[in-house]
């Protein structure tokens, strides 16, 4: 009897093989965008630059893992008849913090993903993990599962960011304090032909700056990722 | 299956901890956000005369006190339609959505007198229409009240890559400067955005490729704005003459 009390105290913050995979799982064999093709809508509309896709992703990071921590901290208590009010209770006031935070800290990103901030809320892989893990599990476990959900939608997001930034402008962490132009002419080409970086003679792809260019690369990559990890392959 | 009491007490207390711890974040950073926000307002303003900041700076260069300093230094007049002087007003308190929702007789125009080494620069403000949403923009005339010294431009929803290029690509504004809003007769001919390339190198611009919706909305947006402020600028100028 007591040795099993012991063993339950320090299976609180225990991060074992299985607690390592709920980290690692999202990022490749179930990411939530490539793999469950969930919170599409956010990964086509904020990644035309790397950082304000960066600040959206370490926004959701945030949401997805505490809105998992509460939801499993109150899960005994939820009332089954209004338990999605309540997640949704949860996940809206966590993003409510983040714009709150984000409006203090850095106004010229808030005013760049403003509605975004405010569409975390309905982002599916929020709401998803709650009902499918949170609901279940121990608190510690289930801000892992938002903390690796999170991430792996995160690093999508960056990913999709990086390529749209550099082709579309030729630059990376534009309106960040270290913004970095890559290839391409720079800004004032129109009025000063002579003034080029690196590759001045690439023309920035226009296409890249547009929300569809988002969902063909997100489409390379589903079908890079799926190349190399045979076990995504529907075999039907 | 709970008691409807324990569900109709649960959420209770869930939207009251939420309400109230919410509503003291909210407070706790109302003050810092409304300076921030007003910081990036004037920032905005400061664009249109980037090119006349004190010791050549940009205006990404400026600390947030240095900005809140040239506010405090410039001369602020808001104008009414009829260029009169409306006191007791500053401009940095108008607007500018709320005024145009106003019937056009009773808008209230801002005026920022920015001076840098004697010279006077009139920045006014323009608001109007684009593809989506609205779009709004300063124009900072010299002191011969014709010459523009630099435009800055800004809108709500316009297209990443097309409309949103008004913003996003500084190359746009800056063909604004050097234009004339005058005829050399005194004639009122504001700007005009040019779809396929400026005619006219005094009062036209380039357009933008698959934007022409949006260079449209500048152009009606800049003939109106400037329009507004009209018989203002023929009373400063009135003035001027007297004085000379």
């Amino acid at each position: 009897m007591a040795e099993t009390a012991v063993k339950e105290k320090e299976s609180v913050f225990q991060f074992g093989k299985k607690e390592r995979k709920l980290l690692t799982d999202p990022l490749n064999d179930n990411n939530p965008i490539t793999v469950q093709v969930l919170g599409i809508c956010s990964a086509l509309a904020v990644t035309s630059l790397v950082y304000p896709s960066l600040v959206m992703a370490i926004a959701v990071i945030f949401v997805t893992a505490f809105s998992s921590l509460f939801t499993s901290l109150l899960r005994n208590y939820i009332p089954k008849s209004v338990r999605m009010i309540v997640q949704l209770v949860i996940i809206a006031s966590l993003v409510t913090v983040v714009e709150l935070t984000l409006k203090y800290l850095n106004y010229p990103v808030y005013k760049q993903l403003s509605v975004y901030i405010g569409l975390i809320i309905t982002n599916c892989i929020v709401m998803g993990r709650l009902e499918a893990f949170s609901m279940a599990n121990k608190p510690w476990r289930s801000f892992l599962d938002g903390v690796g959900n999170g991430l792996g939608y995160g690093v999508i997001l960056v990913a999709v960011g990086v390529v749209r930034e550099l082709f579309g402008k030729g630059s990376l962490f534009a309106g960040s304090p270290i913004e970095l132009k890559i290839i391409g002419p720079t800004a004032d080409y129109l009025v000063n032909t002579t003034d080029s970086m690196l590759f001045g003679w690439y023309a920035n792809n226009n296409l890249m700056v547009l929300p569809a260019s988002a969902m063909f690369i997100i489409g390379i990559m589903i079908w890079i990722q799926r190349s190399y990890n045979t076990k995504l392959v529907d075999v039907s | 299956m709970e008691s409807t009491k324990y569900v109709v007490i649960f959420i209770l207390i869930l939207t009251a901890t939420v309400a109230v711890s919410l509503t003291g974040l909210r407070e706790a950073t109302k003050a810092q956000s409304a300076t921030n926000e007003d910081i990036f307002n004037k920032r905005a303003i400061l664009t249109a005369v980037q090119d006349y900041l004190p010791n050549g700076q940009k205006v990404a260069d400026l600390s947030d006190e240095q900005v809140l300093e040239l506010f405090a230094e410039m001369e602020q007049p808001v104008v009414d339609m009829e260029g009169n002087i409306i006191e007791g007003v500053k401009a940095e308190s108008i607007d500018m959505a709320k005024e145009r929702k106003k019937p056009e007789a009773e808008r209230r125009l801002p005026v920022y007198v920015y001076e840098q080494d004697g010279q006077k620069f009139y920045i006014l403000s323009v608001r109007g229409n684009g593809l989506w949403d609205e779009i709004w923009g300063s124009v900072a005339l010299k002191s011969d009240l014709n010459t523009i010294a630099g435009a800055t431009f800004d809108h709500k929803g316009e297209t990443p890559g097309l409309g949103a290029e008004i913003k996003d690509n500084p190359s746009f504004a800056a063909q604004f400067e050097g234009k004339e809003i005058y005829e050399a007769d005194g004639d009122y001919v504001s700007i005009k955005v040019r779809k396929g390339g400026a005619r006219d190198p005094k009062h036209e611009v380039d357009g933008i490729s698959g934007a022409t919706v949006t260079a449209d909305g500048v152009s009606e947006m800049l003939y109106r704005g400037l329009q507004y402020y009209q018989p203002y600028i023929d009373k400063v100028k009135q003035e001027s003459f007297l004085l000379n």
